[in-house]
């Protein structure tokens, strides 16, 4: 078939763009096993970095000795504290605006904390090294509780700031106290409490876990001292800000500093960070003259790389007697470990947290976030969410159950007389967002009735008359979840990292013979941008999918970017992409214009070619236009056909979901199976259904594993007690459902394809979505809440404890 | 540390070296030969995405030392495309059924699926995620990896059959 017999539909679906269930690109690759991750990496002369970490959980480091490791054939350098201070290199900056010891400053804030760095020949030589490196510890008392931190004869964890009043988010009211951030009306909201028919109050516990790519963090830095410039390779989801905090850190010219993300193996969250581990390496890099890997092994990447979560979250929710929400409450105790090292936007210490109010159109107010340092490994990364967007969907689809209960309401029609309707949009939310767009009732109906709630719920009562009569011994949990997320950050008023807005860019080249590369701010660990950026450039552009490259995450070659993290890409940089395709199919219209002797405004797009309009025979493809930007002085216009587009977004998108989870447990052994699970997500214009997909069943295996057992929990001195795979709970292909995954389709207003960000909803949503059917399954027995993670101990103890196995 | 020799058969090709005894299978074939299919996730036997095959067993190489691989035949994904190039029937169910995303347990369980589907070449779904819950994947919720299997699975029996 040629381009004159085919028929406009047959040429838009033969250029595979947006809403095509499109292959992936990145697979032939990496079905082969040659994908090309950091530690594939191997550079000639190249060293290998190991660190000596802290045994303990909070004490001073009396001495260090390496006089052992250095003797070690194959031993290169021992780097400390002592080494890096002359370079002002032993604290760095976080990304919260507090600041991080790379190597033991005096004292160690948490167990597995970097003491000292090993630079070795080889990694087996590295690690005989770190066990020659002797320490001299003075244990000193340890706190892992947050509520204990903040009392008054608590231990001092950071001396380095004892004194100091102010933070960088205000006022410190105690030597382990961060800041303090509120939101909301506190006076209106407590007086709506004060008048209520009907307050519900519970404490909401979400527990520290970990975002655990199967890939560990590393890097591998190369300083070549010929030309002074610095190339670092790693696992680095914001590629160009790391570029920016080495340069502000190192004082190494910008420009003389080259970031390479090459195939990341999963992020989550965990990539977002800078960590000692780079800015070691890139000193031992420097002091040495050669190449220098250091890649963390599973227990660093659990014990110090990013954990999640930590929220304790105290709520009060007000409703009149037949449901309708009147007023919301919240305090955070938020345990942010040794460090404050959160990964948020600057002006937002608790994230996106003020998104508790939800899908729900509650009239006000009031959120209150004390941060608090303890004796546990710095982080408070957005695992697989939009910053803390993932405890707040937790704390208020919590907080609805709870309320159900109290006023004796069915969950599911509690949250329907609440959802914001669809007229409301765009909804200005009492704690200060303004969601774009949403239709929550007609996802929520279709929801219930695609499991057939009614008939789940009788067979629930059922199920109850038959436990109690001794029939049975498994209960039936239904676990409802709708949450509204806010991602795309974020327009530069209000969102930067690290004074860097939070915009993010492409880059567009056509090449004379039709075909183009594209290049991006952001990086891909998975999501398959190179799939689906192409598919957004083949239906603006004309350009079949399959001829278009997408490069991203080097920066001396892509555009500048905040990278990929919060379910920014296609919010962000998918715009931008949209908006640089379209300043080059302006150009193009002048191009076909003046080759087919009209005027500008008498040529119009037709999926991949401009024609003259009321005369469709003649026309000039997107083909012909490329050859000719290159091949013809045309008069007025500059030859070429490319275009930059830094996309600057008006507001973060809101996309919601609607999830069902019906779960069967055993009473005796605490033993759960998800017998199924309904997904219905609304992510706005769909660009590729079958990574959507993909995305969805993924963050919910994800949400599985944290509602179900995942965490990072500690003993009283500190210890790690979940640093492997044998503790750290990660669902395997046996536990795991198959997931149904439905759709609605509400655009955002303002994106330029109407797409609203997809990859971490399941995640977001999922949560609650599991935790509330284990809460569902008891609630005829009086259970009202049961903290996560719901492994089969804890769900044994709250049949125990509600007198199931009497 | 004194090296010990070692010969080995991988993806078909004799290789030798010298190796300390403490050397680890995935170390040896990443660093020593350059065949980075195989991935490091734990290093404790967990993950799975170290997955290779030797004589005929899916074994995890972080937890194996090149001197016990002595002697012995060694698959790794590298070694499963088809003689020109293309891609294997396991390696084209998971790029056509989306049963991979970060990619980095990719060669770890496609090596595990293929000596799954010699053990057993027609597995229910429940024998596929049995047989594949040794290898952790963090992207897809195994979904699309079941189902790639599973058509693999078809797909060879139906070629096995049209051969007989």
């Amino acid at each position: 078939m040629t381009d004159q017999t085919m028929t406009p539909e047959e040429r838009a679906a033969s250029l595979e763009g947006m809403g095509c269930r499109r292959k992936r690109v990145e697979d032939v690759r990496f079905t082969q096993g040659k994908g090309n991750y950091v530690d594939d990496i191997k550079l000639p002369g190249m060293l290998f970095g190991a660190f000596v970490r802290s045994p303990y959980a909070h004490a001073r480091v009396k001495s260090i000795n390496a006089d052992a490791a250095k003797a070690l054939p194959g031993v290169v350098a021992v780097l400390t504290a002592e080494d890096l201070a002359p370079l002002g290199l032993h604290w760095m900056p976080t990304l919260a605006g507090d600041k991080q010891m790379v190597l033991a400053d005096g004292k160690v804030l948490f167990q597995g904390q970097e003491v000292a760095f090993v630079v070795a020949e080889d990694r087996y030589t590295a690690a005989d090294a770190v066990e020659l490196v002797e320490v001299e510890y003075e244990e000193l008392p340890v706190v892992t509780d947050p509520f204990r931190a903040l009392e008054p004869d608590a231990p001092v964890l950071r001396e380095d700031i004892k004194d100091q009043k102010e933070g960088a988010h205000g006022p410190r009211k105690h030597h382990n106290h961060i800041f303090t951030w509120e939101q909301g009306d506190r006076e209106a909201t407590e007086k709506v409490l004060e008048e209520a028919d009907v307050v519900a109050e519970e404490m909401i516990y979400y527990h520290r876990t970990h975002p655990c790519p199967l890939e560990t963090c590393g890097c591998v830095a190369s300083m070549d001292k010929v030309t002074g410039k610095l190339t670092v390779w790693g696992t680095f989801q914001a590629p160009h800000a790391i570029r920016t905090v080495v340069s502000l850190i190192s004082g190494i010219a910008e420009h003389n500093i080259r970031i390479i993300s090459p195939d990341i193996g999963g992020g989550f969250g965990n990539k977002v960070g800078a960590y000692p581990g780079y800015v070691c390496s890139v000193v031992a890099s420097i002091v040495t003259g050669r190449p220098v890997k250091w890649v963390e092994n599973r227990m660093e990447n659990l014990m110090s790389t990013a954990f999640a979560r930590d929220y304790w979250m105290k709520g009060r929710i007000a409703a009149t007697k037949d449901g309708r929400i009147t007023g919301l409450w919240c305090h955070v105790t938020a345990d942010h470990g040794g460090f404050d090292a959160c990964a948020d936007p600057t002006k937002f210490p608790a994230g996106f947290f003020n998104i508790c109010t939800g899908s729900y159109d509650i009239p006000v107010a009031y959120l209150c976030v004390d941060g608090v340092y303890t004796n546990k490994a710095p982080g408070g990364v957005a695992y697989r969410c939009s910053f803390r967007v993932t405890e707040a969907a937790y704390f208020i689809e919590r907080m609805i159950e709870v309320l159900a209960i109290e006023l004796g309401m069915d969950a599911a029609e509690l949250r329907r007389i609440n959802f914001i309707r669809k007229d409301q949009f765009p909804y200005k939310s009492a704690l200060g967002w303004e969601y774009d767009s949403g239709d929550y009732h007609t996802a929520w109906e279709k929801a219930l009735k695609a499991v057939d709630y009614e008939g789940l719920r009788r067979e629930q009562a059922q199920r109850i008359e038959e436990f109690k009569a001794g029939k049975t011994r498994k209960l039936l949990g239904i676990g409802l979840s709708h949450f509204t997320e806010i991602v795309g950050a974020g327009p530069v008023k209000n969102c930067d990292i690290l004074g860097l807005g939070m915009f993010d860019s492409c880059e567009i080249r056509i090449h004379p013979t039709g075909s183009a590369i594209a290049r991006l701010g952001t990086i891909s660990q998975g999501q398959g941008h190179a799939t689906t950026f192409a598919q957004i450039l083949a239906s603006e552009l004309g350009i079949p999918a399959s001829d278009i490259t997408v490069e991203e995450g080097d920066t001396d070659t892509a555009p500048y970017g905040l990278g990929t993290y919060g379910s920014r890409s296609t919010p962000v940089a998918g715009a931008a992409t949209a908006m640089a395709a379209r300043k080059i199919r302006a150009k193009a219209q002048m191009i076909a214009a003046y080759l087919l002797e009209v005027h500008d405004d008498d040529v119009e797009w037709d999926v991949d070619r401009f024609v003259v309009k009321g005369n469709p025979e003649r026309f000039k493809t997107m083909k012909e236009i490329a050859f000719a930007a290159y091949n013809q002085a045309i008069p007025g216009l500059e030859p070429g056909l490319e275009a930059v587009s830094y996309y600057d977004p008006p507001n973060m998108t809101y996309p919601f979901r609607a999830y069902i989870c019906v779960m069967e447990i055993d009473v005796d052994t605490g033993e759960w199976q998800v017998r199924q699970f309904y997904a219905l997500d609304d992510c706005g214009t769909r660009i590729n259904p079958m990574i959507i997909e993909g995305q969805v069943h993924g963050g919910l295996t994800e949400a599985l594993a944290i509602a179900m057992g995942q965490e990072i929990a500690y003993d009283e001195m500190g210890n790690v007690k979940t640093g492997t795979l044998m503790d750290f709970f990660i669902p395997t292909a046996w536990e795991t459902p198959n997931y149904i995954t439905d759709h609605t389709v509400t655009p955002s207003p303002h994106h330029p394809i109407g797409a609203k960000g997809v990859g971490e909803s399941p995640n977001v949503g999922g949560v609650p979505a599991f935790s509330n059917a284990v809460h569902d399954a008891f609630r005829a027995f009086g259970l009202r809440q049961a903290h996560m993670p719901h492994d089969h101990w804890r769900i044994w103890q709250i049949a125990e404890n509600l007198g199931l196995h009497a | 540390m004194s090296k010990t020799h070692v010969k080995l058969k991988v993806n078909g090709r004799e290789v030798e070296g010298l190796a300390e005894p403490r050397m680890l299978l995935i170390h040896f074939l990443r660093e020593e030969l350059g065949i980075t299919g195989p991935h490091i996730g734990c290093e404790t036997s967990h993950c799975g995405a170290c997955t290779v095959d030797m004589d005929g067993r899916s074994v995890k190489s972080c937890t194996v030392f090149v001197a016990q691989a002595n002697g012995a035949e060694i698959t790794t994904v590298e070694g499963l495309a088809n003689p020109d190039g293309s891609l294997g029937v396991i390696q084209e169910k998971f790029r056509e059924h989306h049963g991979l995303q970060c990619g980095f347990c990719t060669p770890g369980m496609i090596t595990r699926a293929h000596r799954l589907l010699q053990e057993n070449p027609n597995p229910t779904e429940e024998e596929v995620r049995f047989g594949i819950a040794g290898n952790l994947c963090r992207c897809t919720g195994y979904q699309n990896i079941v189902k790639a299997i599973m058509a693999a699975a078809a797909e060879l029996n139906a070629a096995k059959e049209a051969a007989e």
